[in-house]
């Protein structure tokens, strides 16, 4: 494991910041972790975190895996309602203001003593920093960090007459390939679809790449406003319900994020819109060639970000916060995100990571893996306000309500945001 | 005619019933390209019951939920013995309405007073542990009252010879009625087993951690779709999750059978 | 008995510790939720304060609860009577002379034994649009893939489906008991009659499984209001609410917005509904079976 190399620096940070023996009694940190499939991700999780330990013996690190992104934010409210929160976790970056809001978390600045620890907070991408800070301080470090790229199938490209080294670049060609590649048996059953943009479970992160590059935001900065029922937006998600409804390119009705990467492999789709995060599993399971692109431009080019951010919690010891700053300064240093990013596909967080040799090394024989990278200069922060899972549910249910025709797009998004206002009223 | 007839209908709806089974053994036990085709010739592997067992702590899952099962058994044993013993037995101040009481509990589980339950073991500081998942049910209405049915029909002549013997009450209990209701205990006890091993929405809002965690929710974390689904893996994890007590049933299909009807009866 | 204060000492002793448990984590919680759907939802430093009606009237206006509500409703109005009708089905077949009734028997009954949980995952497998295991069957007949969770007027159905599939067979059981309590004389005598085996079940067999119907009846209906396993492994509620059910939205105001105060008054609501099958239950039922 080549970011082990990285730990001998580590040893030294840790001694710098009096935790590596100053005291007698171990602190120990209960680590909340939010992993999907229990694939290797719990393993190199668990190894980084014994790695840690071997660095600073003086903390133990308890990882405690909670399942999906709402899973885990919903077990570290429940734990904090029953006076039992971790003391360090990795949660969706938007649910920074739901933290705070609950008093539940502390600022990084705060922690950050020397001037390394200050050069480090300023060290990621801002694409990433824009969803971890808010009213002037840091509340989140960027960790497993993605957004939204196009996989296309080449082989089905090639099959299609279309040049399988050219992703579509525009709404337009999006449309266009994909009516190319949606293929019907004799008595016009859709044997595989053009495209799939997933709308279970979570489908204002994916709506969020159509409405940037329909060149309008969704909410402000502060959080406590929205505007679904803007024109660019109620046109972002007309775009979307027209590839089932009036281009018939994608399967009607909900797509479900989970079978996406599967009906991907199995030919059923020869485009999907998915997470950078699933690289490594398309890698890994895709029986034939396939790329990787930027999603499609519409007025402009754009891509939600996503994933999970570090937070330390308030009701923590001041050991044990000093002890979690140093967990995630350790986890995020370049050699270790990098290694990090090429292991699970999500995009490492800092320049300097995607300057180490071991990174290069992996872009230059597996180039998809830059795409992400090269996105973020058009990349938004993730959807989020107070109130966010409830906030996200009004705007979820009614994308779902279009996407399945009980409402049109307009009436949809106008029912979503007098739900939100409702919602966001004590917050003004 | 009318017979063959029904032959049919019985195995085309026992193949139906059985179906999800076969298909999650099929898939359990086939490397994944397999899991949407079913193609006779296709290789057998248990690889995927071996990816599955390392990906989670499942053998903790196994023995977080077999000492919940015996906790919440013993538990009630306990308790819904003394108290049927009491409404069979004894004639005692506010009687009928303590009895209306319990019998609230056959309408109203602790599985639909979540919020409140979950705010009462918070104060006792019994969240995320073995024990807080299984006392909401310790008192079992059901439990109550079917032992309570079972000691009355035991012939009061026991009891009056055990009392000239010259036994207390809770000797003639442990003498005379328990040793009766051994049946009964039995078809209890696989009742309950039953259920607190496929309970989930309780023990998935009340653990947090490995440690506590039961199978189910276990199953519930592994299963979660953030990257896609591997139908393989999670069926998988799925036998494991109903492996011992499938087993258990298989084996002793004729008492787990007996042992609901038994308990639905009375 | 002994004397005359022993038995009723012995007795509340006896009761207590079963009492204790019993109002903890039943009447206690029945009572705070009521109180609760009267106050605030306590946030942060502030505390809960008394609103009076404000909860009730969020419910009403509240178009999710009313949707939630429709739901559970034609959820119970289609899975009770669909599982007791295969029920008795599966019982008068296992019942009769039938080659493999023991592994018949054992078929309809397994699913009562197996996690709702894990059966829920593979349900999701056989609803999977194209390749899942029914839009394969039914390519074979040349229809087309159906997304059977994601779309509104279907995803309801396929929970009922799962449901009456997880629940017959456990009911059969008690069905099986009736049918094996039914004296043989009362058969002989209808086919000396010459009756017609329609007219046999409907003037014998189904008078006499009354008892077991209405008995099942009711496990039915706290079956319906209390098993959200399912919702929340192939649904999550979704497409727009169309599959939620009353529990399953408790669960989500309760535990992923934290607004308890509203989830008491969502509670309120369910321990209402119970409360009216539980008095349907002793007005009704409880002179027909034997709560002597």
């Amino acid at each position: 494991m080549h970011w082990l190399k990285g730990s001998v620096g580590a040893v030294a940070l840790a001694a710098a910041f009096g935790i590596g023996g100053a005291q007698a009694q171990p602190v120990e940190l209960s680590f909340y972790y939010p992993v999907a499939v229990g694939g290797p991700v719990t393993k190199i999780i668990d190894g980084m975190a014994a790695a840690f330990e071997k660095d600073n013996p003086n903390v133990k690190i308890k990882p405690v895996y909670a399942g999906t992104y709402q899973d885990t934010i919903t077990k570290v409210l429940t734990a904090l309602k029953g006076n039992e929160p971790p003391q360090v976790s990795i949660l969706l970056s938007t649910d920074m203001f739901t933290l705070i809001d609950e008093d539940a978390v502390v600022p990084f600045d705060d922690l950050a003593k020397t001037d390394d620890d200050k050069a480090w907070l300023k060290s990621f991408y801002p694409a990433f920093m824009e969803n971890s800070q808010t009213g002037g301080k840091t509340w989140g470090i960027p960790f497993q960090r993605s957004t939204v790229v196009l996989y296309w199938n080449k082989e089905a490209f090639k099959e299609a007459g279309l040049n399988p080294d050219v992703a579509p670049k525009n709404w337009d060609e999006q449309v266009a390939f994909a009516q190319k590649l949606t293929k019907r048996d004799a008595s016009g059953n859709v044997t595989q679809w053009g495209i799939q943009i997933p709308s279970s479970g979570f489908p204002y992160w994916l709506f969020q790449g159509l409405t940037t590059q329909a060149d309008a935001i969704l909410m402000n900065q502060a959080g406590n406003e929205v505007y679904f029922d803007k024109p660019g937006v109620v046109q972002a998600l007309q775009y979307w319900v027209d590839l089932s409804t009036k281009h018939k390119v994608q399967p009607p009705g909900i797509v479900e994020w989970g079978t996406t990467p599967k009906d991907f492999f199995e030919r059923k789709v020869a485009m999907m819109w998915t997470t950078t995060g699933n690289l490594t599993n398309v890698k890994a399971n895709a029986k034939f060639d396939f790329g990787v692109g930027m999603l499609p431009a519409g007025k402009r080019f754009g891509s939600p970000t996503g994933g999970g951010n570090f937070y330390v919690f308030k009701k923590a010891s001041q050991a044990q916060r000093e002890a979690a700053f140093a967990f995630a300064k350790w986890m995020t240093q370049p050699e270790r995100a990098a290694q990090w990013g090429i292991d699970t596909g999500y995009v490492a967080v800092s320049p300097a990571a995607w300057e180490t040799k071991v990174m290069k090394d992996y872009v230059a024989g597996f180039p998809p893996a830059a795409v992400a990278r090269d996105q973020l200069q058009y990349a938004v922060a993730e959807f989020s306000t107070h109130e966010n899972q409830r906030v996200a549910k009004a705007l979820n249910d009614n994308l779902q309500a279009a996407l399945t025709g009980t409402k049109t797009p307009e009436a949809a998004m106008k029912d979503a945001q007098r739900e939100a206002d409702r919602i966001l009223k004590p917050y003004k | 005619m009318n017979r063959a007839l029904e032959t049919i209908a019985a195995w085309v709806l026992g193949i139906a019933w059985i179906l999800p089974l076969v298909y999650a053994f099929w898939t359990a036990l086939h490397p994944t390209e397999f899991s949407t085709r079913f193609d006779l010739s296709a290789p057998w592997t248990v690889q995927n019951l071996v990816t599955a067992w390392n990906a989670a702590p499942f053998a903790r899952y196994i023995l977080n939920t077999i000492l919940l099962c015996a906790l919440v058994l013993v538990g009630q044993l306990i308790l819904c013995t003394f108290a049927g013993y009491a409404f069979a037995r004894f004639d005692f101040w506010g009687k009928t309405l303590a009895f209306l009481l319990v019998l609230v509990q056959l309408m109203i589980m602790p599985d639909v007073l979540i919020v409140e339950n979950y705010q009462t073991l918070s104060r006792l500081g019994l969240l995320d542990t073995i024990f807080g998942i299984g006392l909401p049910y310790m008192a079992s209405a059901f439990g109550i009252f079917l032992l309570r049915q079972t000691f009355k029909t035991v012939p009061k002549e026991l009891d009056e010879a055990a009392r000239v013997e010259g036994c207390g009450p809770v000797q003639i209990l442990w003498k005379v009625y328990v040793p009766l209701a051994k049946p009964v205990y039995l078809a209890y006890a696989l009742v309950s087993v039953s259920y607190h091993w496929n309970n989930f929405l309780w023990p998935l809002i009340v653990t947090n951690s490995v440690n506590a965690r039961p199978l189910t929710v276990g199953l519930q974390v592994f299963a979660s779709v953030d990257q896609g689904i591997d139908w393989a893996i999670i069926t998988a994890a799925t036998l494991i999750t109903s492996g011992p007590l499938l087993i258990a049933f298989l084996l002793f299909q004729r008492q787990f059978v007996q042992s609901f009807m038994r308990a639905g009866i009375k | 008995m002994q004397t005359r204060y022993s038995a009723h000492i012995y007795g509340w002793l006896l009761l207590l510790p079963a009492a204790v448990l019993l109002v903890a984590f039943t009447h206690a919680p029945m009572v705070s939720a009521f109180v609760d759907s009267f106050m605030s939802t306590p946030k942060g430093a502030r505390p809960a304060r008394f609103v009076g009606l404000m909860q009730y009237e969020t419910l009403i206006e509240d178009p999710i609860f009313w949707r939630v509500l429709g739901n559970n409703i034609l959820f119970a109005v289609w899975t009770i009577p669909a599982s007791i009708a295969l029920a008795i089905a599966m019982a008068l077949l296992v019942n009769g002379k039938l080659k493999g009734r023991g592994f018949l028997r054992m078929a309809y009954f397994t699913p009562t034994v197996l996690p709702m949980i894990a059966v829920a995952n593979i349900w999701m497998f056989f609803f999977t649009p194209d390749y899942g295991l029914i839009d394969q069957i039914r390519g074979l007949f040349g229809g087309g893939p159906v997304n059977w969770l994601g779309q509104q007027s279907t995803a309801l159905y396929c929970l009922m489906v799962v449901t009456v599939w997880k629940e017959a067979g456990f009911f059969m059981i008690f069905y099986l008991a009736a049918l094996q309590g039914i004296n043989p004389s009362l058969y002989e005598a209808a086919s000396l009659e010459g009756a017609s085996r329609w007219t046999v079940f409907r003037r014998i067999t189904w008078p006499l499984l009354m008892p077991t119907t209405l008995f099942v009846l009711i496990n039915a209906v706290i079956g319906a209001f209390r098993l959200v396993d399912h919702v929340v492994v192939m649904t999550k509620g979704g497409p727009d609410n169309a599959s939620s059910l009353l529990l399953f939205y408790i669960y989500e105001i309760g535990f992923k917005y934290w607004d308890t105060a509203y989830a008491s008054t969502l509670t309120v609501v369910l321990l209402v509904l119970l409360a009216a099958v539980a008095v349907f239950q002793f007005t009704y039922l409880d002179k027909r079976t034997h709560y002597q």
